[in-house]
């Protein structure tokens, strides 16, 4: 079982859940069916696994991964458990491409699963009756609920801000800016038959729609749904003792990076999510040696329309401070020169929190393989897939197609 | 007058209410919160130091959807207070974006939020615009 430390990591078997509603499934039944589409794919079994890395973050302290193996295959196989915020699914990746990497064996398991049809906001306490006397607690002894009083914790206002202070930055930005980027990943979204939602929208649609918080309409924010997705990752070597139509269909894992917010001076006040995409897209491309004009398409974190703005800068596809030009020069459609999220995104495709990071793997690994259908990106080499998990942590993996 | 107490312990008031920051005494760095070391540069020993009370405002949300009993809309801002970033409500500004603007100067103002059973008032703390509403 042992191997030596490779070189080369290679996505053998690859699957995703159909994102949307699964009321008759439970995690398990999800993850169970992730986990077997990625095996049969790969043409490999649980017995061939050295370690599972197994992401879910709503329900992080059930141990997913044993209960996984309860229904799949109990080999005996170290489980890591992870939980990383919405970076929870690349996490898992990680571990079993760091396990690989090291050689502790020569193929690993990685899956992401999640329930959240029907969830709302998932920060932001609701507040109750105030105490019946004053008493400090905390780290900034407050003495009551601060959320709506000293700002906001809910991810659709502080994914507002975010894009908001790019545009009082650099300027450029509006309303109907914010979106027109909706407006494309739910025009994306409508030839992805695995997407949670794959209506076309008009500009008028989503700008009428329920404001949760300005600038973010009901449909530029990320849809809660159920899912999952799961990779089965194999080293160079062992790779080469396959057969040749796994070869063939095997997709390169050129860089895997996961990054943490670096100390900036306003990170504990408005999360910072720029610094550390920035810094895990400069590693993963010279750790794949290819640049962002190399990009045949980008799966990126749009759990905001208003978050999608800044990561055409923080992943450096256009020049610093040039977002808003980018967008408007029609790049990021699937006709434009750097596709973004053509499986419709986090918007519509949904977002079932752990799922995406390896879902967003299993987007472009597809493209890769020539084998996503009508909207296939011709001749698609490269890409590239990001999430960035709030608190924080950011998971870039950047994908080639096989040579063989 | 009834006895108060500030929201959070980094709000001092008085005559002249104002946030207080501890500042890393070897890099600079300013925090709001309770501290085990400085994030920035490991350093442990902190100062306190006034934030400036006026400020502009660098990003902002208005929330119209918020958890239960949060009451809406408000106003969430990101605030460049003189070079240290604040986090705070806009108050006595009308909750739109005709009346909201980036870059829009403002300055510190305190409000009661409530009075419990013993009759001590709790006072918050937002931003207001310069010279006057907006």
């Amino acid at each position: 079982m042992m191997a030596s430390a490779s070189d080369e990591l290679w996505i053998l078997g690859i699957h995703m859940t159909k994102f949307g509603k699964h009321p008759d499934a439970d995690l398990v039944d999800l993850a169970s069916e992730a986990v077997k589409g990625a095996l049969a794919d790969g043409g490999v079994a649980m017995k061939d696994m050295g370690v599972i890395g197994a992401g879910n973050l709503m329900a992080a302290n059930a141990g997913i991964g044993q209960q996984l193996q309860k229904q799949l295959g109990q080999t005996g196989i170290p489980v890591y458990n992870v939980a990383n915020a919405c970076a929870t699914g690349a996490t898992a990746l990680r571990v079993a491409a760091m396990a690989v990497k090291a050689g502790e064996c020569d193929m690993g398991l990685a899956f992401g699963v999640e329930k959240l049809s029907g969830a709302g906001l998932l920060s932001g306490g609701s507040r109750k009756s105030d105490a019946n006397t004053w008493s400090p607690s905390g780290r900034y002894g407050a003495v009551a609920p601060v959320d709506g009083r000293i700002g906001t914790e809910i991810m659709p206002g502080v994914f507002a801000q975010i894009g908001m202070e790019y545009g009082h930055k650099y300027g450029g930005t509006s309303f109907e800016l914010f979106a027109k980027i909706s407006e494309k990943n739910h025009s994306h979204s409508t030839l992805n038959p695995k997407a949670a939602y794959t209506k076309k929208m008009t500009l008028e649609e989503i700008m009428g729609d329920v404001m949760i918080a300005y600038p973010n309409t009901r449909p530029m924010c990320s849809a809660n749904c159920d899912g999952a997705a799961a990779a089965v990752v194999v080293s160079g070597a062992k790779l080469k003792t396959l057969s040749r139509e796994q070869q063939r269909r095997a997709v390169k894992i050129s860089a895997s990076i996961l990054t943490t917010d670096p100390w900036e001076e306003s990170c504990q006040v408005l999360p910072d999510v720029n610094t550390l995409t920035r810094n895990a897209a400069n590693q993963a491309y010279e750790q794949a040696g290819v640049g962002p004009s190399d990009l045949n398409l980008v799966e990126l974190h749009d759990c905001f329309a208003t978050a999608e703005l800044v990561h055409y800068d923080n992943l450096m596809l256009c020049e610093q401070g040039g977002a808003v030009d980018f967008f408007n020069s029609g790049a990021t459609w699937r006709d434009g020169s750097t596709p973004v999220n053509v499986s419709g995104g986090l918007e519509s495709k949904g977002h079932p929190i752990a799922a995406t990071g390896i879902a967003n793997v299993w987007e472009v690994a597809t493209h890769l393989r020539g084998e996503a259908g009508d909207r296939q990106i011709q001749g698609a080499r490269v890409g590239l897939t990001h999430v960035i998990g709030l608190g924080s942590a950011c998971g870039v993996h950047i994908l080639e197609k096989s040579a063989a | 007058m009834a006895k108060q107490i500030p929201l959070v312990d980094y709000l001092e008031l008085g005559g002249d209410p104002h946030l207080v920051a501890h500042e890393c005494t070897s890099c600079g760095a300013r925090f709001f919160d309770r501290r085990n070391a400085c994030a920035s540069c490991e350093g442990i020993e902190f100062k306190e130091a006034a934030i400036a009370t006026t400020g502009e405002v660098r990003a902002f949300t208005i929330v119209a959807f918020a958890a239960p009993g949060v009451p809406v809309p408000y106003v969430a801002a990101l605030i460049d207070c003189e070079g240290t970033s604040v986090r705070a409500n806009l108050i006595n500004v009308v909750p739109d974006p005709e009346h909201v603007t980036l870059g829009m100067k403002v300055r510190l103002a305190t409000e009661v939020i409530g009075t419990d059973e013993e009759g001590t008032e709790a006072v918050g703390f937002g931003f207001e615009p310069l010279g006057g509403s907006a």
